[in-house]
């Protein structure tokens, strides 16, 4: 018995790092008191790095009775996810020490959302697929209401909780019919079961499962509360928001679909691509008119989803592949755009709509520059990074036979384009609207990490697909049925 | 042969390496935009310099793609470059406007030089790519990628209503060429290859033809621009600064000829005669409705524009003509619209530089003020109509007898056209030169100086060589043009 447990363990062993990391940090911050904020960041960054260092070096396999499983896949998320955590840390560290809100809470409760990422993106049933998504959902809404002086962060937490506690109990309703109709929580076991007894009822439970799940990464119909939550939130959590639970979304989406419910792909398929197609919709119509930055990354944000939940509903491991591929440079294109918006503040306040953004390229013209190759990224402009996302994706779909869906999308990042333009124009075109010094000094680790990733945007992104392809390929292998 | 290794290479990315000295320069100078104008000049005539031993070295007898350039690159794409004889001279083209279109921008542009320059060099980089590209993906990034830079340009140096041009040119044509990178994906996905000259092999199904056809043709189509989608080019022109009408007319519009040639007729050869009325139709009416729109135009510049569509709805009829006089005449009226067209935007640059207004009411009786400006006008306004001696009367000619041989209706409407462009360029010049100087603001204006004259001497020259002696275009494009248009009789069964 002991044995076993060991290994199981060992298996989970970056989540346990975290766990037990976590806790202690709590402890710093509630002995220590409000000072620890800076102490307890770079522990928690350290943190993350070693969990990431735990799961690319851990084995392969599959503990606690199929529960838990460390694939490929899972380790690639896992690595993903927790670097990105532990660059939404450090982006949030000078912000909020400017802003006057820094606690250590904040770096606390990242890592505790990690926990429940690194849960997600290796669950194996239904089980810890409900408590992965739930670990770090609640530790979203904390985040979300961080700021609890400020009135629109308290409603966005609020929002947020409601919401989300309405789509949890759509996945675990629909868990319970799957599980009613199958008698099994594993998914390789409802696989077999829906492989030997079709039937309408299992479906039935499925379609609950997807809506909750695309609550959870915000695709339409299910975006009403993204918005709102972005606008209100703290600038470095949206940054978090909209980086690593997307991507443990969107994996355990892929990994629960592709591994229980490959026979149901028909059926699926269709519910991901009407989702697709609104969320494209929804994402380039609606974003053509907000005023707000963060608003503005909520759309944008809706509308790429829907290009990766195409990539999902191919159903192939290509489609999976693009998929990754899509996220990853995604993540990398939103953090460096969050990056420089959080270095950036005019006259002492944190920048909030659009317009503050005009004339930037005279005070800041590198800092312009980045932005402008991050929104050409973000708009798919050959041969930036995005565009690659998204020819893996569009490739991927036109492959599995959905020609449609793929222009339709392709026609929505052209409406999208406008709203992306609509920036560099700001920036390029028009004069800053009052003579006044409009930019502050900046928090040096934020505007670094921007340029970085405008940098890999463009042009290390060249170099990068070229060990980003072999990883990702590796990551899919096995799922899906090409 | 091969006195430069990768010398395509070296011609596509020599002016971006222009940029980033540029960009270097500003870093450690002061004051760097003395320093951008001259390395960006100097950039473009190395530029130039290389492709002319590009075209030296080229052997035009053959119509396979030489200089070829082949390396494994990821997700299936290719780094694959190579010119056959119809791309190698757009790139002499380009080369050649470009050094132009930096002397001709040396004083008027004094706003953020440095960007200016850059902006240029890299355009440069990217059209040249197009021509070379052999690859589809990397055909679509430089083809794509031309429009940041000139939406950089129509943006930040244009005119008052650029904002609005800028984003109606990058809408327009982002929508067209979307829906190729669908075709694009398609023909990779069906022919498991990306290679153009492979895929130029292969042979599509008949239903797939028609779809992929139409996807390619709505983005060159926008690129040309073919009537009705050519709305986004006289906004696009009227806003621009000198130099980029220059390169948008001279350069930016050829790609969308290039690509016909390139992709739709030898991929599609049976769609192409299926659409073929269309493309007729089409460009018919581009010649008849947009030379009577050119007519009406109370701005030099959007005349000039309209000009410019009709003049490219002889060059769509011209390659759909399917046979070689068509194709040649339709390469030689691109290549000799490069010319003209480019120096009729520098001659309004001209007297816009001075007046600050495009209004052709606002001037008349130029000639007795500026001789040597109107001596220049007249020669290009009369190239522009196609007059025989000049590279105009080649190209419409010989796309005229093409087109003849493939429906003599639509060669009959299209010479209305040539009589449509006389009355336009005809009228605008007797109301911008002739007669006496009402205009109390032109008394004291100024002729043209060295600078100026300098920028319109190779203009000259190559518009008058080429009508004198076109065999040196034809020559060159004549191989490459029988392995397309053979194509095409194969599909008709002729």
């Amino acid at each position: 018995m002991t044995p076993d447990l060991l290994k199981d363990l060992n298996i989970a062993a970056s989540e346990g790092v975290l766990a037990l990391g976590g806790l202690v940090l709590l402890m710093v911050g509630a002995f220590v008191g409000e000072k620890s904020a800076r102490l307890v960041s770079v522990l928690s960054v350290a943190l993350l790095v070693a969990a990431s260092a735990v799961a690319a070096t851990g084995p392969l396999g599959v503990a606690f009775n199929g529960a838990y499983v460390a694939d490929p896949l899972a380790i690639y998320g896992k690595v993903a996810i927790y670097i990105a955590s532990a660059v939404a840390v450090v982006l949030g560290g000078g912000w909020m020490q400017r802003e006057r809100i820094a606690r250590f809470e904040y770096p606390v409760l990242i890592v505790l959302a990690a926990v429940g990422m690194g849960m997600m993106v290796s669950s194996g049933d239904l089980i810890s697929l409900y408590v992965g998504v739930e670990l770090h959902s609640l530790a979203l809404y904390v985040l979300a209401a961080y700021h609890r002086d400020d009135l629109k962060a308290s409603e966005a937490g609020l929002k947020y909780f409601v919401l989300g506690a309405l789509s949890s109990g759509l996945l675990l309703y629909g868990a319970s019919l799957i599980y009613g109709f199958t008698g099994s929580m594993r998914f390789d076991e409802i696989a077999a079961y829906a492989t030997a007894n079709p039937g309408v009822g299992l479906v039935f439970g499925l379609v609950f499962l997807i809506c909750g799940l695309a609550f959870k990464v915000s695709a339409a119909p299910f975006h009403m509360w993204t918005p709102d939550v972005y606008e209100g939130a703290p600038t470095p959590v949206v940054a978090f928001f909209t980086t690593a639970p997307k991507l443990a979304a969107m994996i355990l989406f892929a990994r629960a679909l592709s591994e229980g419910f490959m026979e149901a792909h028909a059926q699926w398929a269709q519910v991901l691509i009407l989702i697709s197609l609104a969320s494209f919709v929804v994402g380039a119509w609606g974003g053509l008119a907000q005023k707000d930055i963060q608003r503005l990354l909520a759309y944008s944000s809706i509308a790429n989803i829907g290009y990766a939940i195409l990539g999902i509903a191919a159903g192939t491991e290509a489609g999976l592949q693009a998929m990754i591929v899509f996220m990853t440079l995604y993540m990398i294109d939103t953090m460096g755009f969050f990056a420089i918006l959080l270095s950036l503040s005019r006259n002492g306040r944190p920048i909030r709509t659009i317009a503050d953004l005009a004339g930037l390229k005279n005070d800041r013209p590198v800092t312009a520059i980045a932005i402008t190759v991050l929104s050409l990224s973000v708009l798919g402009m050959p041969p930036l990074s995005g565009f690659w996302g998204k020819y893996y994706v569009f490739g991927a779909a036109a492959s599995a036979g959905y020609w449609m869906v793929a222009a339709a999308g392709l026609v929505a990042s052209v409406v999208a384009a406008f709203y992306y333009l609509r920036i560099i124009k700001l920036m390029w075109f028009d004069a800053a609207p009052d003579g006044v010094a409009r930019t502050d000094k900046a928090p040096v680790e934020s505007q670094w990490i921007g340029w970085a990733c405008a940098a890999f945007a463009f042009p290390l992104v060249i170099v990068g697909l070229t060990w980003l392809e072999p990883a990702t390929r590796i990551a899919a292998s096995g799922f899906g049925a090409g | 042969m091969g006195a430069i290794p990768n010398i395509l290479s070296v011609v596509t990315f020599l002016p971006l390496v222009g940029a980033l000295l540029i960009l270097i320069g500003r870093l450690t100078t002061k004051n760097a935009d003395g320093l951008a104008r001259w390395v960006a000049l100097g950039t473009t005539l190395v530029t130039l310099a290389v492709s002319c031993v590009l075209v030296a070295q080229f052997d035009p007898s053959s119509a396979a793609y030489q200089f070829v350039e082949r390396y494994a690159w990821f997700a299936g794409a290719e780094y694959h470059l190579g010119v056959d004889g119809v791309s190698i001279l757009f790139v002499l083209l380009t080369a050649f406007l470009l050094p132009i279109c930096i002397a001709a921008s040396w004083t008027t542009i004094k706003d953020r030089v440095v960007d200016y320059m850059i902006a240029f060099l890299v355009l440069e980089t990217l059209v040249i790519g197009v021509f070379t590209a052999l690859d589809l993906f990397l055909f679509y990034i430089f083809f794509e990628g031309t429009l940041v830079p000139m939406f950089i340009i129509i943006g930040v140096w244009g005119g008052a209503n650029r904002i609005y041009a800028a984003y109606k040119f990058f809408l327009y044509t982002l929508l067209g060429s979307v829906l190729m990178l669908l075709a694009m994906l398609w023909m990779a996905n069906e022919a498991g290859t990306t290679s153009i000259p492979e895929l130029k092999d292969y042979v599509f199904g008949g239903w797939a033809q028609s779809i992929l056809w139409l996807a390619f043709f709505a983005s060159f189509a926008v690129k040309m621009p073919m009537w009705p989608v050519h709305t986004w080019l006289p906004d696009a022109h009227v806003q621009a600064p000198t130099a980029g009408s220059v390169i948008l007319a001279g350069i930016l519009l050829k790609l969308g000829g290039y690509g016909f040639i390139l992709f739709n007729v030898p991929m599609f050869p049976d769609a192409s005669v299926l659409y073929r009325p269309l493309v007729f139709t089409l460009s018919v009416i581009a010649i008849a409705y947009t030379s009577l729109v050119a007519f009406r135009q109370t701005d030099i510049k959007k005349l000039i524009a309209y000009s410019s569509v009709a003049h490219m709805g002889f060059v769509t009829m011209g390659i759909f003509a399917g046979n070689e006089q068509g194709m040649q005449g339709a390469i030689f009226q691109m290549l000799s619209h490069g010319l003209i067209s480019g120096a009729l935007f520098l001659c309004v640059g001209v007297v816009y530089d001075r007046m600050h207004t495009r209004e052709i009411a606002f001037y008349g009786g130029l000639t007795s003020r500026m001789p040597w400006y109107a001596a220049i006008f007249l020669m290009f306004t009369m190239a522009n109509v196609g007059l025989p001696g000049t590279s105009g009367f080649i190209g419409e000619i010989l796309t005229m007898t093409g087109v003849y041989e493939a429906s003599t209706w639509a060669a009959f409407v299209a010479a209305t056209g040539v009589i449509l462009s006389a009355v336009y360029a005809l009228t605008l010049y007797r109301n911008v030169m002739f007669g006496e100087i009402t205009n109390p603001a032109l008394a004291t204006i100024k002729d043209i100086d060295l600078r100026e004259l300098a920028i319109f001497v190779p203009l000259i020259i190559g518009t008058i060589w080429l009508g004198v002696q076109p065999g040196l275009v034809l020559d060159y494009t004549a191989a490459s043009v029988d392995a397309v248009v053979g194509g095409w009789r194969l599909a008709t069964g002729g």
